[in-house]
């Protein structure tokens, strides 16, 4: 199953669950709870951290943090 | 205990999420009267001020809570937030009525912190935000809907003009009543656990409220460091909690993201029903185009780069007329003193110790006003976040992060300004980091020091025949300092504050229009908070420092006396014979005798006078604590090249860096105002030990200027430190390996020199 560090600029996805069984509080808390539909905005110049849109506000976590978030594509319609 | 039965507010808190326009709307609501001070033993500001207005409640205190994301606290300021409304900050009493600012066009997750609070049990007024944005996003928001479902009193506003405040202040004329338990529920499994582990709580600790009791179990259940304060308040229910972990981790039950799991399952049905969508929320927004250009791959950085070389021009260039100015305005005042109080040690506190202290203060506020506006801009316009989002990963490799950049770039101009902007560092160790290392960028106070040795000691060629040796020595002082900072950075990253490492996760808040009012009001209370806080120290270290160049007083010398009351003899006589060959009596040729004599027999009278004058300063420094610590510290200071001058140089250079050039002035009794610097720079030159050796070699000069680009030789930065910090504990660390590093590379530089025959 591809995480979140997997999806390229435009790709959306429903979040499914973490790799890990403790993920970071603040990233749930801040809304990437499974079932959340997440679209990957842009990541920044250098590569690193990505922008995301999830619940109509837009977040920026590191690629390291997305690579614990597992995640489903969802296809463009 | 007595209930309290006032219904009109006494106390009112604004809690929200960052980024909402709290702020704003405490500037509404209490107009000008607001103050600013600490909470006890943080850094975190407790803003608070009056309700303005007429109304019943008019004349309460409105506290502004620092922007929080969630009561399970990340961060100092969520830390403060949280205590506050759980009444838990000392000194400070719950408050009556709590207004939850949340962002209309951002409900879903501002409604998770509401959700929070409403667990609590406060009184709580929800200020719907932003209904603006929310119409131009096509977002329609049924405020009554909402209060129903959240089951209290929701107000749209529009805080940037006001809309909805009269409605705002009316919901808050009484308190009102208690909200009912929100609706979000737990799973079953956790649930069961949380309302046993509520029970116990209830047994250990009888004066919590039931429902109380449930909001601190839970948030013991699933956060550390909320649990942690229990294990001596109640023994058996920290207990309890550990062994209800232990159990439902072996169930596999994921406990911890039970409690968002439930809000947000709630809410998201929720926010369906009371908001009504009439574009397609897929639309690009202005805020996403503008975005697609400022964080672009390309465009993105060269912009960034644009408004820094903005920023350093302002603060660098357009702060210097003003410094000049206030520099003038303290030699003035000084001189007006010295006019009006008659001569002797009060006079010299109060202008060398008291002004010359005040103005060490005052000057560095041009460039904190213009730095300050410049952020507080980015920070109103949301471009902050964004240069964090495009630095990040460059400065995540020194052990830093994308916030550290601006206060770091600010530090080449001052390092005062650049450790107070470390306050938009939302993570702690990134903050402390950033502070520590700050002080390594080559700031403006170096730049004299810079200037004078270098156009003294290095040789004016030039290399390839364009490259001037003068001017990359100069380059090579900035990035020497830069690069040390950041393996300074590193080194802290990973041998001091280790393990705790530092997560990312930051909101990219929609552009808005800058509020300049705003902007301006910051601006100036963060100016305020250096005046005041930091002032105190700088005065009373610029007062100890005059005293230790002051005292003991040196004996008057006879041959100086001599010389002075020769030149004193030589211009009577001199006007004497002027007046014999005019024919004039004593009296008049001062005013009827001819011009040109008299001046030229003045100014010779003058300059033996001066001279005298500075070779008395000379004396005094040399006989003064200073001085005397100077030459007893010589020892230590020789391996690096450094006389006993030099050090005692140095060692006055503590109150601001470019004092060490008025002190060698004194020192060589070349007196200040005679074209100091380059008279300076000759008396440098000439200067012999008693073996005839010179005092300065271009190896001597070399190794001074290492010691400035490490040093940490500013009282004002380690008061600011102080400060920020809220200990002495991380100025003394930061002054002691800033030492090291002056000691250590002087050293090498130094030694290494005179090893390759360079000396």
């Amino acid at each position: 199953m591809p995480t979140l560090r997997d999806l390229d600029p435009g790709d959306r996805g429903t979040v499914t669950g973490y790799v890990a069984d403790d993920p970071p509080g603040r990233l749930l808390e801040m809304g990437l709870l499974p079932g959340t539909l997440v679209e990957v905005v842009r990541r920044a110049p250098l590569g690193d951290p990505i922008d995301l849109k999830i619940r109509g506000f837009h977040l920026s976590i590191r690629k390291h943090e997305a690579a614990a978030i597992l995640v489903e594509r969802v296809p463009a319609s | 205990m007595p209930v309290s039965v006032t219904t009109v507010p006494q106390r009112i808190a604004l809690a929200g999420n960052p980024n909402v326009g709290k702020t704003t709307l405490f500037n509404l609501l209490t107009g000008l009267r607001q103050k600013v001070a600490n909470y006890p033993g943080v850094t975190v500001e407790r803003k608070s001020g009056r309700l303005a207005g007429d109304g019943p409640a008019t004349g309460a205190e409105v506290v502004d809570l620092p922007g929080t994301y969630s009561l399970n606290p990340k961060s100092l300021d969520e830390r403060v937030a949280y205590d506050v409304l759980v009444g838990r900050m000392p000194g400070e009493p719950v408050p009556d009525v709590v207004v939850c600012v949340v962002d209309a066009t951002n409900l879903e997750r501002n409604l998770y912190l509401v959700t929070q609070i409403l667990d609590l049990g406060l009184p709580v007024v929800v200020a719907l935000n932003m209904m603006d944005a929310a119409e131009a996003a096509g977002l329609e928001v049924d405020a009554d809907g909402l209060a129903d479902r959240l089951g209290v009193p929701v107000v749209p506003i529009v805080a940037r003009d006001g809309r909805g405040l009269e409605a705002l202040r009316q919901a808050l004329a009484e308190v009102p009543a208690p909200p009912d338990r929100p609706g979000w529920t737990l799973m079953p499994a956790v649930a069961e656990v949380v309302d046993r582990l509520a029970a116990q709580l209830t047994d250990e600790v009888p004066d919590l409220p039931p429902r109380r009791a449930r909001f601190e179990a839970l948030g013991a259940l699933t956060s550390d460091p909320l649990l942690a304060p229990w294990k001596e308040r109640a023994p058996g229910f920290h207990a309890a909690v550990l062994q209800a972990r232990a159990a439902l981790e072996e169930r596999k039950v994921p406990y911890r993201q039970a409690e968002m799991m439930g809000r947000y399952g709630w809410l998201g049905p929720l926010v369906q029903s009371v908001v009504t969508r009439h574009k397609d929320p897929s639309e690009a927004t202005l805020s996403d185009r503008i975005d697609a250009v400022l964080t672009h791959k390309v465009a993105g950085p060269i912009l960034f780069g644009g408004v820094l070389l903005l920023i350093f021009q302002a603060v660098f260039s357009w702060a210097t007329p003003a410094m000049d100015a206030i520099e003038a305005g303290v030699v003035l005042l000084g001189q007006g003193v010295r006019a009006v109080m008659p001569d002797g040690w009060l006079e010299d506190l109060l202008v060398e110790g008291a002004i010359t202290g005040v103005g060490n203060v005052l000057v560095f506020l041009p460039q904190i006003l213009l730095l300050f506006f410049f952020l507080g801009l980015m920070e109103d316009t949301g471009y902050m976040a964004r240069t964090a989002f495009i630095m990040d990963r460059l400065m995540r490799r020194m052990g830093l992060s994308g916030a550290s950049v601006v206060p770091l770039l600010s530090s080449y101009a001052c390092a005062i300004p650049g450790i107070m902007a470390a306050r938009t560092l939302a993570n702690e160790r990134d903050r402390l980091i950033t502070i520590m290392v700050a002080p390594l960028m080559s700031c403006s106070a170096r730049l004299p020091v810079y200037t004078l040795f270098i156009a003294a000691f290095i040789p004016s060629g030039a290399l390839f025949g364009v490259l001037g040796y003068q001017g990359l020595a100069m380059v090579a002082l900035y990035v020497l300092g830069t690069v040390m900072a950041f393996v300074a950075a590193w080194v802290l990253k990973t041998f001091v504050f280790k393990g705790d490492a530092s997560m990312f996760v930051m909101e990219l808040p929609p552009y808005r229009l800058p509020r300049l009012r705003q902007v301006f009001w910051r601006m100036i209370d963060r100016a305020k908070a250096f005046v005041v806080r930091a002032g105190k120290i700088i005065f009373g270290l610029s007062i100890v420092l005059w005293f230790m160049a002051s005292f003991p007083q040196a004996d008057p010398d006879p041959l100086l006396e001599a010389r002075r009351e020769q030149a004193e003899a030589t211009f009577t006589a001199r006007l004497d014979s002027i007046a014999a060959a005019e024919g004039l009596s004593a009296a008049e040729v001062i005013t009827r005798g001819p011009m040109e004599a008299v001046q030229a027999a003045d100014a010779e009278r003058q300059a033996v006078l001066d001279a005298v004058a500075a070779e008395e300063a000379g004396r005094q420094i040399r006989q003064s604590l200073i001085g005397r610590i100077g030459r007893a510290i010589e020892p230590v200071m020789r391996p690096l090249g450094f006389d006993w001058k030099i050090s005692a140089g140095i060692l006055s250079a503590f109150a601001a860096r470019e004092v060490i050039v008025s002190t060698l002035a004194t020192l060589y009794s070349v007196g200040e105002d005679d074209g100091e610097p380059v008279m300076l720079r000759e008396a440098l030159k000439a200067d012999r030990y008693p073996d005839g050796r010179p005092v300065y070699t271009p190896l001597v000069a070399v190794s001074l200027l290492v010691f400035f680009v490490f040093a940490l030789q500013c009282m004002s930065t380690l008061a600011i430190a102080r400060r920020e910090t809220n200990t002495w504990k991380w100025p003394a660390v930061m002054w002691l390996y800033m030492f090291a590093l002056a000691y250590g590379f002087s050293l090498l530089v130094y030694q290494g020199g005179q090893a390759l025959g360079w000396g």
